[in-house]
């Protein structure tokens, strides 16, 4: 009942969220909707088991993902009013990129196959956690896109790097091994100095 | 699968209590407050000053940067979990298929730190 109960709470919420994303006038409050929509469905994957990838949904999404988006909507100088106005110049593109991420899904679901070691009825069972399963699963049998993942990650870290990096000319900065190196016999000078005279 | 939800309720009954309670406190605020606003009241000010300008502007891209950095350690750090958990049975083989998407990331991290992305001069 509960159980009933909670799904419809969580499934609701996140319909909800989701339009409102789309719907919010203000870009500030659309991110503030998606966040909700994150955890709403984070609820979704512990009702169905999936505790590692709601704590996932919880960690990388709402903490970096979502800060980064407010990041850039609160930050950029962009006139959102005046983007608003010119919706029907980017409707073709925008329903474009739809159609594709549509056509994504429907193939992800049409080849997904259930693996039984990592299916929530199967980790209760057994007694273990669900984050035990997936790593069961992740570092042997799915080793190939473990290491894409991780390659991935070293492509996006580089990206990062090259395109948005610029040193600063004429920046006076620290330079802790310099400071280390320092000997104390060639930084101070003795000097005897009479009284009255100078050096 | 019952047993393992019932673990999450005490979760769930926080949540209800939480929202109830901030329900609680804006509609006594809307209620029980005196409120009778005007211009001058409501507008937006700067420390007594009128606001100088919209809040949004550009910014050094850095911070962008700084960000990214994390989130792709974060998710590094999101791959150690199922790991050490399940350490005990994947093997030699699960052991090393970490230690080289480490030491691809290590290369990455190696990479930012001599080209000073880690440095805020």
């Amino acid at each position: 009942m509960i159980q009933v109960l909670a799904f419809y709470l969580f499934a609701v919420t996140a319909v909800i969220a989701g339009v409102m994303v789309v719907f919010s006038r203000n870009p500030v409050h659309s991110v503030l909707w998606l966040i909700f929509a994150f955890f709403s469905s984070a609820g979704l994957f512990v009702m169905m088991g999936a505790e590692f990838l709601a704590m996932l949904l919880m960690i990388v999404y709402v903490g970096a993902v979502a800060v980064l988006f407010l990041f850039v909507v609160m930050m950029l100088d962009v006139d959102f009013a005046e983007l608003r106005g010119r919706v029907a110049e980017y409707l073709p593109i925008g329903l474009a990129i739809g159609l594709v991420m549509l056509m994504q899904l429907s193939f992800g679901f049409l080849a997904w196959q259930e693996v039984d070691a990592a299916r929530p009825a199967e980790t209760m069972a057994r007694g273990v956690g669900n984050a035990h399963q997936l790593g069961e699963v992740i570092y042997t049998k799915y080793v190939y896109a473990f290491q894409a993942s991780g390659l991935i990650l070293l492509v996006a870290m580089i990206g990062a790097i090259v395109l948005t990096l610029r040193h600063r000319e004429g920046v006076k900065k620290q330079s802790v091994m310099s400071q280390l190196y320092r000997d104390p016999k060639e930084a101070v000078v003795m000097r005897d100095v009479k009284p009255g005279g100078s050096l | 699968m019952d047993a393992f939800l019932l673990e999450y309720l005490p979760i769930l009954i926080f949540m209800g209590i939480a929202i109830a309670l901030g329900l609680v406190f804006i509609l006594a605020a809307a209620i029980a407050a005196p409120s009778n606003p005007d211009a001058e009241k409501v507008s937006a000010y700067e420390c007594g000053f009128n606001a100088f300008d919209d809040a949004r502007m550009k910014f050094d891209v850095r911070f962008y940067l700084v960000a990214i950095l994390f989130i792709i350690f974060d998710l590094e750090a999101a791959f150690l979990f199922p790991w050490a958990a399940s350490f005990g049975q994947i093997g030699m083989f699960g052991f090393w298929s970490m230690m080289v998407f480490l030491g691809v990331l290590t290369i990455g991290f190696i990479y930012e730190w001599r080209k000073g992305a880690l440095d805020w001069e």
